[in-house]
């Protein structure tokens, strides 16, 4: 069993605190992507489980042993660096087996390992080859080949698909997660892509300026973000937000309001909580309905038409400037400079406090279960 | 003619003037090759040819230099062998002492920066200028050396006084100069990307094997290049040897280039001394073609593929 703890991990360069405070509990076979903006800390992050990051605080175990203050190699880990990181001297065999050999394997173990890792990511034509002669993705596989023969309990992958071309990064994507299905390990992804690490993974560590802002399911990060960060980070085109004010409660429901709004919207919460004097309403491009100008809680004026075929984004500006984009079907008509009322659907809409954390959203039945799962 | 159809056809004088502009344009290095390159290298070459005394009659005796040196002048074996020997010192030590220095820089300690400079500036300060320090170092009544070692109850041999020790302090006074050197391997080790280095640390590389495995590869082609390097400026060994030692004792530091140097213009032998200088020349050549074929076997070029690789 190799799960990996983390707790109050920290991370300074000089008076830079790069990582404030993480505390993670991962578990054993899990698929964990670290995302975050460039400057959150997520490299710093894995590098320091690596091993190469000294620790400024903090403690981590890898199953049932701590390996805080253990050298990278004794770690039981495998990592898989963005630029791959081969040995550019050595053929695909040599980079592979190199650390084994070095470690006192038996040529017989070492051959069968390189083998068969080749066999798992299809390079066994490649083995004798120099890293200059293989393309980006043949370079890629043998870093995940050097990485897959030191049968580690955890794989740490830095960015591994960033240096791929567009379509090569969804075969690659593809073939990550039936690697991981396969090997059974745990596996820890850095990534900036959301589309990555939503794909990809079991669940999702969002890093924001060297704190971990939500930890959850790809899912419960999209219906549930704990804050607006994270509401803001996931999904795209970025989910909206209009300042609002409440304007009456009555038990679960809470009625918002505001002087852009025509009318006011009824949101039902999950849980009884103060509501505070200052919201901001978030809602998804894709949850926006787009009518006629009086007809729904905002009126605004389109600015721009994007159509994407088969959705279109409209860009529209509300009468106090607010800019919001929705996403419509592909053969919505609208086009620019027409008077428009947008909808919002009370159980679409996401409520936050003045501190940026979310108020308890109830979700529809359909999501729930889906949660759930 | 390639231009396009579109373009007039240009004049007769037109044309020839656009033949010789580029010629124009590198006519300075040219010239500069034609006179003091090539046609010194060719004149040298009738030179050794003949009888050439710096004042008197010429006479053409074809190829009796060549025979006289190989067969009749034993201080042309022997000063030689004393270059030889030297250049058994000092490539290996050349190379080895700048290579650990550029490792200790490279781990960017404290002070780094003062450390570079210190360890080049010989490189920049005249040949006079550095064996005036050095013939005061070794001095034997008074030299900095042996008052050192006088601490530790060593007491030191006249250093340039010596049979055995001469070459040892010239070679020495020599290596003063490796601030070239190693700025090139430093130069090369901060073009090693540091991921090789952690992806080693990851799967459990000693540092040592970092070292032998990753790091010497990837310099390879720094290495050839200070190695070739070194072996010619070993080879024309003068200005230290001449001015520390003279080629004493007793011709002990008697270099090859000091022989030529000396034949030329003490004994005023022209013809002899640019016979010499062929001998080296083609020394250096051959030397030089041997370590090129033997590099293939160890040097990395980070930008080439090799071909048997690709065949393969």
């Amino acid at each position: 069993m190799a799960g990996l703890r983390i707790e109050n991990l920290r991370k300074s360069f000089g008076a830079v605190d790069v990582l404030k405070g993480i505390d993670l509990d991962i578990r054993d076979g899990e698929f964990v992507s670290f995302l975050g903006p460039s400057g959150c800390g997520k490299s710093t992050l894995l590098r320091s489980i690596a091993g190469l990051e000294e620790l400024t605080d903090g403690a981590i175990h890898l199953g049932d042993r701590e390996i805080t203050d253990l050298p990278s190699a004794k770690r039981d880990i495998a990592m898989v660096f963005q630029n791959y990181a081969l040995y550019p001297h050595m053929n695909v065999r040599k980079n592979m087996s190199f650390g084994l050999s070095l470690n006192g394997m038996k040529a017989d173990e070492i051959e069968r390992r390189v083998t068969e890792a080749a066999e798992v990511l299809r390079i066994t034509e490649l083995l004798d080859r120099k890293p200059k002669q293989l393309s980006g993705g043949q370079r890629q596989r043998v870093a995940i080949g050097r990485a897959i023969v030191r049968k580690p309990k955890l794989f740490l992958l830095d960015e591994p698909l960033s240096n791929l071309d567009a379509g090569l990064r969804v075969t690659m994507r593809a073939e990550l997660a039936a690697l991981h299905e396969r090997l059974g390990v745990t596996m820890v992804y850095v990534t900036h892509d959301q589309v990555e690490a939503m794909t990809l993974s079991n669940r999702v560590v969002v890093l924001d300026k060297g704190k971990v802002s939500q930890f959850g399911s790809p899912l419960e990060l999209f219906h549930r973000p704990a804050n607006l960060f994270v509401a803001g980070f996931i999904g795209s085109p970025k989910m909206n937000f209009l300042t609002a004010r409440p304007a009456g409660q009555d038990g679960l429901g809470v009625t918002v309001s505001c002087p852009s709004f025509n009318r006011p919207v009824a949101v039902e919460l999950a849980a009884p909580v103060d509501v505070p004097g200052d919201l901001t309403l978030g809602i998804r491009p894709d949850q926006l309905k787009i009518g006629a100008p009086d007809a729904g809680h905002l009126t605004g004026t389109v600015r721009l038409v994007e159509r994407l075929g088969t959705e279109s984004h409209v860009h529209v500006a509300l009468d106090d400037g607010t800019a919001l984009v929705i996403i419509t079907d592909g053969t919505h008509p609208g086009r620019t400079h027409d008077r428009v009322g947008l909808t919002i659907p009370a159980e679409a809409a996401h409520l936050f406090a003045p501190t940026g954390q979310a108020l308890p959203r109830k979700l529809d039945p359909d999501t729930e279960r889906l949660l759930q799962i | 003619m390639a231009t396009a159809p579109a373009t007039p056809r240009p004049s007769r004088r037109k044309a020839r003037g656009a033949g010789i502009t580029p010629w124009l344009f590198i006519s300075p290095w040219i010239l500069g090759f034609l006179f003091f390159t090539l046609g010194p290298l060719v004149f040298s070459f009738v030179m050794s040819l003949h009888d050439w005394p710096i004042v008197g009659t010429r006479e053409f005796i074809g190829l009796e230099n060549y025979r006289t040196m190989l067969q009749d002048d034993p201080q042309f074996w022997k000063s030689l062998w004393i270059t030889v020997k030297f250049a058994g010192l000092f490539v290996p030590l050349n190379i080895v002492l700048s290579f650990l220095l550029a490792v200790l820089l490279n781990l960017n300690l404290r002070g780094t920066a003062i450390y570079r400079t210190a360890f080049y500036l010989p490189s920049v300060i005249s040949g006079v200028a550095l064996v005036t320090i050095w013939s005061w170092i070794y001095s034997n009544e008074y030299g900095l050396l042996n008052y050192l070692l006088s601490f530790v109850g060593i007491d030191g041999p006249n250093w340039l006084g010596d049979r055995t020790w001469g070459i040892v302090a010239i070679t020495v006074a020599s290596l003063w100069g490796l601030g070239g050197s190693m700025l090139i391997f430093l130069a090369g080790l901060q073009s090693i990307p540091k991921e090789l280095y952690e992806a080693a640390r990851v799967s459990g590389v000693p540092p040592w094997a970092q070292i032998i495995y990753i790091t010497l590869p990837m310099l390879s082609p720094m290495i050839l290049f200070t190695l070739i390097t070194s072996i010619i400026s070993a080879f024309q060994q003068l200005t230290i040897a001449l001015l520390l030692t003279d080629g004493g004792p007793v011709n002990s530091t008697y270099f090859f280039a000091m022989y030529i140097y000396k034949t030329a213009f003490r004994f005023h032998d022209m013809g002899y001394a640019a016979a010499m200088s062929w001998v080296m020349f083609l020394i250096i050549l051959i030397l030089s073609m041997l370590v090129m074929r033997w590099s293939a076997a160890w040097v990395y070029y980070e930008g080439q593929a090799r071909k048997d690789d690709a065949d393969a």
